[in-house]
């Protein structure tokens, strides 16, 4: 019983999850790199932080 | 995409703003992995059984597994066989998640500088023991273990074991009112040759009683120490233990 | 102090809030240790509860002291309109740091000898290897780089918020009360004081101080970041955050331990077995995840933009980054677990995240490396920018070998072999020293008003011996590990094990020995460091130094 259930967990991990985390992970990289945001501003203004002290 | 992505973006500000709101993301977004991974263990079928011939240690033992722990054995030599064909056949069979039930803290180790331990008990002498401590390269030429010749001369201080059986008793082990009230005798008892071991082995049944260090004059830590060591991996009798009932 | 001309009379001195409950406590804090010395069941614990008496009744005089000292009114927060720093914590924790290492490093060159020759065990209880090994790893993570990420941590949330430390006394609390954490951790490794959980060895009593002292370190952190001028909390802080909060979390799950008695220093875990082990590794992978990376990943998100002058890559990654690698991480630690008792699915959901692990180190490694686009010429320039920027790429380096380790079929053969010994250590020299070394070397000029460092090109000494000693040691234990996991594995034509034990330790000394030479190399380094260090807070400020020295805020 607890065989059963772990291949079948297995299994859909290693297809349709696969799939899923791979989607997920090109739109978060898409989503990281996409030019022209609308905080792009902010953005930049943040990352200066270190930079602008004294 | 798009639009939905800006309006989470947009509230991620919350996090980047609030520093209590960040605390309070990052606590949840770490407790989530361990929750899933650790919680089942205290209930699932495979980690909690019981299996036949597992008993506490006896107050020798304890004290030599303490022995054990304090010399960091542990740092090079793992308790823990994997169900790996060379491994089964080098160390035994492969170890099972009860047998280690009793031990807080557990001792599997993650590095093989020497072999394994974990069914050590019984395949070298109380004598090989006793050099290999003292001096390992007497025995095995090419080893780079430390030699312990301290544990032989130092008296085991053993005057307050019944203390640590009732610590052990609050967490779980079951040491009975009996076996915490005779430790002290229980201790001498095992490491005396030829002693009246009757009412000692009903208590702990299949421990081993002899002098172990080969000194007679007092109980001393090697004594413990290897008084643990040959009952390591012994107490389970693997041809009456069936594996179909302890899938895992 | 006030003297006579002063035109204002000096407000009435009274002793602060802090102080006096500071006082009281150290006061009875000194007194029940002397109880728990004189009926200690141990010569050893008692010899802990006479440093824990010594060291309270140091901390009344100090604060005493300090009181008599102090003007009256409160610590100015702002000079001329700019933020009164407090950086003495940082000084004393960047010093300690420097210290720690060089001891750290030296226990670990101690240790590769003892692999290699067992005499240099010398027969004696307190230097024996299985003593030894715990005072080197705690040595370099805890005392090292604990003390890194405290002195980082206190200059970059003040400096990223423009607000001085919170709590007027609490910092303190913090860096010394971490080092004597360490000191009682280390003297009881050599005493046989152990609770054998690997990185959490220090028994309850240790613990417990600990406890004390993060919970106050997380309260001094978070008030830094309430007191802020920027309304954005920079990304490096958020690390920061990440690393003290989990790194608590973990402390206290792992340590649930009900000790013999107050007199005893012996205790014993809660947990058992399989629960124990996977508590263990679920704080044990953690603490290189949290511990090792979010929090050095901080230096690198503050450190490396400064020095190089340069804003980080992409922001915007950054986020995605921290996320993912907090949420991630923590689901690892069943990869130290394979093939255990610890049930498959476990194992299962082990493997899987560390792989999937891979991509946000990857976006880390990335951000930090890209940070230096349009200015590659620093590396060449600047062997302290070159020290950063190899330590990214070291990292970027573990964060590839450890998913691939933690795939069930590598993992039956690298499992309890050198090969692990050799990630960490490509991680932990490669990734963790060398980023604690260049926000060392930018720091130090910082804080003691120095241009720079007082010899650059011990700089670059320092990096060309370590990175030496880093290839002889990664690239050793590689091949030892390997070596051992084949000829454990080795059959011959007739179905026996080919090799009996001993053959494989006999097998691997050379290895050994190069490792050594590896280490040797590496602690060289360190000591051109601490020298280059000591140089340059004792060399006289020039003209120009002193005249930056004196505007407040710097």
């Amino acid at each position: 019983m607890e065989d059963a259930t772990y291949n079948a967990l297995a299994a859909f991990a290693q297809t349709w999850g696969l799939l899923l985390f791979v989607l997920g992970f090109l739109l978060v990289i898409a989503y990281a790199f996409w030019p022209g945001k609308k905080r792009k501003k902010e953005m930049d203004d943040a990352a200066n932080i270190p930079l602008r002290e004294d | 995409m798009a639009s939905q992505g800006t309006s989470i973006w947009a509230k991620h500000q919350i996090f980047e703003k609030h520093s209590y709101w960040l605390t309070l993301g990052i606590l949840l977004v770490i407790s989530i992995g361990g929750l899933v991974e650790i919680a089942p263990l205290f209930y699932l079928k495979g980690t909690i059984e019981t299996v036949q011939g597992m008993r506490p240690y006896t107050p020798l033992e304890l004290a030599g597994r303490n022995i054990y722990i304090r010399e960091g054995c542990y740092n090079c030599h793992s308790q823990m066989i994997r169900p790996l064909r060379d491994e089964v056949e080098r160390y035994g069979h492969y170890s099972l998640a009860a047998e280690s039930m009793y031990d807080h803290p557990f001792q599997w180790g993650s590095k093989r500088t020497g072999p394994d331990l974990a069914r050590v008990g019984g395949k070298y002498s109380d004598v090989w023991h006793q050099e290999h401590l003292f001096n390992p390269r007497s025995v095995v030429p090419a080893s780079i273990m430390p030699s312990y010749p301290w544990l032989s001369k130092t008296k085991l201080d053993s005057k307050r074991i019944d203390e640590d059986m009732r610590v052990l008793r609050l967490e779980g082990v079951p040491y009975t009112d009996d076996m915490i009230a005779n430790a002290k005798a229980d201790l001498d008892t095992q490491a005396t040759t030829d002693a009246d071991a009757e009412a000692f082995n009903k208590r702990y049944p299949k421990a081993q009683v002899r002098d172990f260090d080969g000194n007679a004059a007092q109980i001393t830590e090697a004594d413990a120490l290897i008084a643990y060591l040959q009952m390591l991996g012994t107490l389970v009798d693997f041809k009456l233990y069936d594996n179909k009932a302890n899938v895992r | 102090m006030s003297t006579i001309q002063d035109p204002i009379p000096a407000p009435a001195k009274s002793m602060r809030f802090g102080e006096a409950g500071l006082l009281v406590v150290f006061a009875i804090l000194a007194f029940c240790s002397i109880i728990v010395a004189a009926k200690a069941y141990s010569a050893s614990y008692a010899f802990h509860a006479y440093i824990f008496a010594a060291a309270s009744i140091a901390a009344v005089f100090a604060i005493g002291n300090r009181y008599m000292d102090r003007p009256a009114g409160p610590v100015p927060q702002e000079i001329n309109g700019k933020p009164n720093y407090n950086f003495d914590v940082v000084k004393v924790g960047t010093v300690l740091a420097v210290f720690w290492g060089i001891a750290g490093f030296a226990a670990g060159v101690t240790a590769a000898l003892q692999l290699a020759f067992p005499m240099f065990n010398f027969d004696t209880s307190w230097f024996s290897f299985g003593r030894l090994r715990p005072l080197h790893t705690s040595a370099v993570i805890f005392a090292f780089g604990g003390n890194v990420l405290i002195a980082t941590s206190f200059y970059v949330v003040q400096r990223t918020s423009r607000a001085r430390l919170a709590g007027d006394l609490a910092p303190w609390f913090v860096v010394l009360g971490y080092n004597l954490f360490i000191v009682i951790a280390a003297t009881g490794y050599l005493l046989g004081i152990t609770q054998s959980k690997e990185y959490a060895e220090p028994e309850w009593y240790a613990d417990l101080w600990l406890t004390v002292v993060w919970v106050t370190y997380f309260l001094v952190f978070l008030g830094t970041v309430l007191k802020r001028k920027e309304p954005h909390i920079y990304v490096a802080n958020w690390f920061y955050f990440a690393f003290i909060i989990t790194i608590a979390m973990l402390h206290i799950g792992n340590n649930v331990t009900i000790p013999v008695s107050v007199f005893s220093h012996k205790s014993y875990i809660y947990w058992s077995g399989v629960q124990d082990a996977m508590f263990q590794w679920w704080y044990g992978h953690n603490a290189v995840g949290f511990f090792l990376t979010a929090g050095f990943l901080a230096i690198m998100y503050y450190y490396i933009p400064k020095r190089a002058e340069r804003p980080v890559y992409s922001y915007r990654l950054s986020i995605v980054h921290f996320w993912a690698l907090i949420f991630i991480y923590i689901w690892a630690g069943p990869h130290h677990l394979h093939y255990t008792a610890l049930p498959d699915w476990a194992q299962t959901l082990g493997m899987t995240f560390s792989v999937i692990l891979w991509m946000p180190s990857w976006g880390g490694m990335i951000n930090g490396l890209m940070t230096l686009s349009g200015a590659w010429d620093k590396l060449r320039t600047d062997p302290v920018i070159r020290m950063m920027v190899v330590a990214v790429a070291f990292y970027g380096m573990s964060t590839f070998e450890g998913p691939m380790m933690a795939v069930k079929a590598v993992n039956s053969l690298s499992h309890y072999t050198e090969w692990t010994i050799g990630h960490v250590h490509s991680g932990a020299l490669g990734w963790v020293a060398y980023i604690s070394f260049g926000a060392i070397y930018c720091m130090v000029p910082w804080l003691w008003h120095k241009k720079e460092m007082y010899s650059l090109r011990a700089v670059s000494w320092h990096f060309w011996v370590s990175t030496l000693g880093i290839v002889l040691y990664i690239s050793s234990m590689w091949v030892a590990g390997i070596l051992q996991g084949l000829m454990w594995r080795a059959y011959t034509s007739l179905g026996f094990l080919e090799y009996s034990f001993i053959e494989t330790v006999e097998a691997v000394h050379p290895l050994y020995v190069i490792r050594a030479v590896g280490g040797i190399l590496f602690l060289i380094g360190g000591l051109i460091m601490a020298w280059n260090v000591w140089m340059t807070i004792r060399t006289p400020l020039t003209e120009a130094e002193r005249e930056l020295a004196l505007a407040p805020a710097e």
